[in-house]
């Protein structure tokens, strides 16, 4: 055995000087340039190169992404024409709607009994994800329109300030967001099953544009349109706080790209949630009159019951819900 | 004017990190933070080439483009600085920069990020030349002694090359065609491929690109 192991390095040994000369010599090829101006710089870059690094962060071994462009191009302009198209948009259809339509009365007038509607929990929930949910917006919208917004009015150094707190105000209010979500999804996912009479309602469009009014389709608790707003609320709201939370922990999951990504859904989110808490903020207040009163002090009126949640009025009288009036037998 | 630029020679690279450990040393770069790295493509694999990467002082920042509190700047010799006074650390230049050169401390242990840190070409940040405010923030500021960055200064094989960009190109191209062969110059048309903004830019000022 050890002749052939001595053997086989002297082979090695002899073999390894021209191995090596191979490599370090090389000839100038036919590729080879022949003038200075044949040797390129501006080599076109368009996929990610990915390597390996010995420092202990990963995500450094990405070399050259040019996923970032799209990403500033998203977040320089398409982000912004979302929020705000979104926004000014529904703003503007509400605006048209209001001249049209104006406060939707309760047609039988107020009756002045009374009839439970949402209870102290049902409240808190709502209260506590709608508060959550407002300054979560707001602290969103300044650090996406600050800089052409707010910075030629105050300047810099004063929305640094502003836009620190906006961020962490933005991170720490996602949790009683989460936790009035969760109370929400518990409280009336019963409530929001879609059912066969939500396809009437669409259809009439829950008679909003019946300005004679009082032509409402049968609805339980939750009319079809509520039952969107929750679904969106809840649904979109689920994601927002995944995204969310995920981009408060950078790169604990997801490289480079998912940090994108989640960055887009969050935003995309956003645009379409603000616009539809803004319907919904309009047609809980100015846009109907009563409405408030569910959410503001937990009852309603007994003709405001009957003209827009029928069957839930006669579940409620039922139980005995409704003030002054004993339960059906 | 000279327009500052860097070039990796990945023909001439040989992966020995001294600019890595030049760069933490000169500028006493807190743990965890990487101004320069050296990235390996093709490990173990024929045609393994080791680049030096760090910011490019690319021509049009996309880090400024998506800055929300808009803290960056760029000086008359095309070098890309930023105020740390102005960053909130909220991570946006990461997720748009190409060559993932924004840094940032990590400050709790809830992953909270301390303002962003990067690659200042030595050449200090927005505070008076060589004062003590500007060292503690962004180290020291070997341009303004008129000294080229510490990373290329100390390259044992020249693969790393910083300065004036026509200067670099030329030395490159020259060494190019004396060996026979180059692939280009690392990131320079991902950094340097779109028009230069012409004038130099600061908070506030126009063409920043995402006000």
């Amino acid at each position: 055995m050890r002749p052939l192991h001595a053997l086989l390095l002297l082979i090695v040994l002899l073999a390894a000087p021209t191995f090596a000369q191979a490599q370090l010599y090389q000839v100038p090829g036919q590729n080879s340039p022949t003038t200075k101006e044949q040797v390129p710089l501006y080599v076109p870059q368009d996929d990610k190169v990915i390597g390996r690094v010995s420092i202990p962060d990963e995500k450094l071994a990405v070399l050259v992404q040019p996923e970032g462009r799209e990403w500033r191009e998203w977040r320089s302009h398409t982000l912004r024409l979302a929020i705000g198209g979104l926004a000014i948009g529904m703003t503007a259809v509400l605006a048209i709607f209001f001249l049209y339509r104006g406060t939707i009365r309760i047609h039988g007038g107020r009756s002045r009994r009374l009839v439970l509607r949402f209870n102290w929990a049902d409240r808190f929930a709502h209260w506590t994800t709608a508060v959550s949910f407002l300054i979560m917006a707001l602290t969103g919208v300044i650090l996406t329109f600050g800089r052409p917004l707010l910075i030629p009015l105050i300047g810099h150094q004063a929305f640094t300030p502003l836009a620190e707190y906006a961020k962490s105000l933005h991170n720490f209010v996602s949790v009683p967001f989460v936790v009035g979500l969760l109370m929400i999804l518990a409280l009336w996912l019963r409530d929001n099953v879609p059912e066969k009479a939500d396809w009437i309602w669409i259809r009439t469009a829950g008679g909003l544009f019946s300005k004679a009014g009082g032509h409402h389709p049968e609805a339980g608790r939750f009319n079809a349109g509520q039952k969107m707003v929750f679904w969106s609320i809840v649904l979109g709201g689920i994601g927002m706080a995944a995204t969310g939370y995920l981009m408060m922990v950078p790169f604990a999951f997801t490289g480079i790209g998912g940090m994108q990504i989640m960055h887009v859904i969050h935003g995309l989110l956003a645009a379409g949630l603000i616009a539809a808490v803004i319907g919904h903020i309009y047609i809980g207040t100015i846009g109907m009159e009563g409405a408030f009163d569910a959410m503001g002090c937990g009852v309603v009126d007994e003709n405001w019951a009957m003209e827009h949640h029928r069957r839930w009025y006669e579940e409620q009288l039922r139980k005995g819900y409704v003030e002054g009036r004993q339960p059906a037998e | 004017m000279a327009r500052m630029k860097f070039l990796c020679d990945a023909e001439r690279c040989i992966e020995c990190n001294a600019c890595v450990t030049a760069c933490k040393n000169e500028h006493e770069v807190p743990w965890g933070i990487n101004r320069r790295r050296l990235v390996t493509l093709n490990d173990g694999k024929p045609g393994e080439r080791s680049i030096s990467m760090a910011c490019m002082h690319c021509n049009d920042p996309p880090c400024a483009a998506v800055c929300p509190v808009d803290c960056f700047l760029q000086t008359a010799d095309g070098v890309v600085l930023h105020s740390k006074d102005l960053c909130i650390g909220c991570g946006y230049c990461f997720y748009a920069c190409p060559f993932g050169a924004p840094q940032y401390p990590r400050t709790t242990d809830f992953g909270s990020r301390g303002k962003m840190d990067k690659c200042t070409f030595c050449a200090g940040g927005p505070e008076p030349d060589g004062s003590v405010e500007e060292y503690q923030k962004y180290g020291a500021n070997r341009l303004a002694e008129g000294k080229l960055p510490l990373c290329a200064e100390m390259c044992s094989t020249r693969a790393l090359m910083a300065g004036d960009g026509a200067v670099l190109a030329d030395i490159y191209q020259e060494r190019s065609l004396r060996r026979g062969y180059g692939s280009g110059a690392p990131g320079w048309s991902t950094a340097y491929g779109r028009n230069d903004r012409g004038s130099p830019f600061g908070p506030g000022g126009p063409g920043t690109g995402g006000a």
